[in-house]
């Protein structure tokens, strides 16, 4: 059994929210530089080239890429020869994003109810925190700031198993129709297949989380997430929905097995600067 | 790319009738920015037969809500927001005189009838650019509605600014028409 201190977790999460916000990461920058390589709109090309611009301002002077530095969504896997000592888990996990919003000069965007009294909360607290518990005596911290540009533009659907892969294309391509400019393109696609209604939304945030030049371990799934990424450059959609061929950066699926009576399919869409950032304690 | 075309607030009808969507603008002046929750407040004020806490006639509002300045700077990351969730306020703010609106994202019918009606153009800014943009921003000054943080009223003085006119004062719309050229689906 190993012992981990909350002030740890604290720590660690406070400084994930600063890098998450501040650094775009490698697999998203040579992308943003291929998507100039190929994009035929000259607009497009120069909104990419500011994209990339941005996001070295951003690094040099320690400044947040986007100004909506999102709600928190943190992942967290507790090894499960871990003992937490020293207080609440999630109250820690709280305490990391208020001194990370706060400290690293970040946009408070939180809400504390989200129909009658919308108040800010004044230090981007509550996180939206899912945890798994794994094998093993570490805890792996993954944080992921969702700007809601994108999160608003995100669907869900339950199907027919007989509707099949034609609907879920068809699903995914409306989706991305309907969300055009508001998003921010070029976007990154989450996909979550299978599973429950919530089963499907979580793996379609996770999707998110993997890098973009990894494909899916599974050929048809990889070969899916190739062909949608394919269709979605030919919506026209492109940089910023003004027009050209890079309206999408990735694809990535996530699946898991489902009932015999459904096929649910849940779309999470993400920003160009698809931020997240880990840490192993 | 063409030419940027250089604009100095205020923003006149006779200067907004000519810009024409798709025209690279860098805009030097003040503008104004205001949300969602600025937004209500303004048109419950107009319905209560109150005055606005500007003077929104040939004036620029810019849809943002930036992140916190850190000390020795004017304003944090600074990208624009998603306009269409002003769009149930805006055509009642384009009767006050309003010329000129920066944001991303689409417009809704009836906001596209108003700026034909009295003369505005609506401009996009490169979302998610928010620490680019911000080096445009010399100054920020909150003007009205304090409380609602970084959804307060505030003035902004901008130099160089860049935007894209994706809708001009007839209607035409950048989106649809840069969007059809590469769509072949």
């Amino acid at each position: 059994m190993r012992t981990i201190d909350v002030s740890q977790i604290t720590a660690t999460v406070a400084k994930l929210a600063v890098d998450a916000n501040y650094y775009l990461s490698d697999d998203i920058r040579a992308a943003l530089e291929a998507g100039q390589e190929r994009e035929e709109s000259p607009l497009g090309r120069a909104i990419l080239g500011q994209l990339v611009e941005n996001a070295c301002i951003a690094r040099d002077e320690q400044m947040p890429i986007c100004q909506d530095t999102g709600m928190a969504v943190i992942f967290l896997e507790v090894g499960q020869d871990v003992h937490i000592t020293g207080g609440s888990l999630v109250d820690a996990v709280n305490a990391g994003v208020a001194k990370g919003y706060t400290e690293g000069y970040l946009r408070k965007s939180v809400v504390g109810e989200p129909l009658f009294n919308r108040k800010n909360t004044g230090d981007n607290t509550p996180a939206v925190l899912h945890t798994t518990i794994v094998p093993g005596d570490k805890i792996k911290i993954t944080l992921a700031p969702k700007g809601f540009g994108s999160e608003n533009m995100s669907a869900l659907k339950m199907f027919k198993p007989a509707d099949g892969l034609p609907a879920v294309k068809k699903f995914v391509i409306d989706t991305i129709f309907n969300a055009g400019s508001n998003p921010c393109p070029p976007i990154v696609v989450g996909i979550g297949i299978g599973g429950t209604m919530e089963k499907a939304a979580l793996m379609a945030k996770q999707a998110l989380l993997r890098p973009i030049d990894k494909r899916s371990s599974h050929s048809e799934y990889a070969n899916l997430e190739q062909e949608l990424l394919d269709l979605i450059n030919k919506t026209g959609i492109g940089p910023q929905g003004l027009g050209g061929r890079v309206t999408a950066l990735a694809v990535n699926v996530e699946y898991y097995p489902t009932h015999i009576a459904g096929l649910p399919v849940a779309i999470n869409i993400n920003c160009h600067a698809t931020r997240h950032a880990e840490a192993e304690l | 790319m063409q030419e940027a075309i250089r604009i100095v607030t205020p923003l006149t009808e006779d200067k907004a009738r000519q810009l024409k969507a798709g025209d690279f603008v860098l805009i030097t002046g003040t503008i104004y920015t205001a949300r969602d929750a600025a937004h209500k407040r303004m048109v419950e004020a107009l319905a209560a037969g109150e005055n606005l806490p500007v003077d929104f006639k040939d004036q620029i509002i810019y849809y943002v809500g930036p992140a916190p300045a850190k000390p020795g700077q004017p304003i944090g990351s600074a990208g624009p927001t998603t306009s269409g969730r002003m769009d149930a306020y805006t055509p009642r703010i384009l009767e006050e005189g309003l010329r000129g609106m920066i944001g991303k994202g689409y417009r809704s019918p009836e906001v596209v009838e108003a700026m034909k009606k009295y003369g505005a153009v609506y401009f996009a800014a490169t979302g998610g650019a928010a620490a680019l943009i911000a080096k445009a921003i010399k100054k920020y000054e909150i003007v009205a509605y304090q409380d609602l943080g970084p959804e307060a009223l505030a003035r902004l003085t901008v130099e160089n600014f860049p935007a894209i006119v994706v809708i001009d004062s007839q209607g035409n719309n950048f989106y649809n028409e840069g969007q059809q050229k590469y769509r072949n689906i």
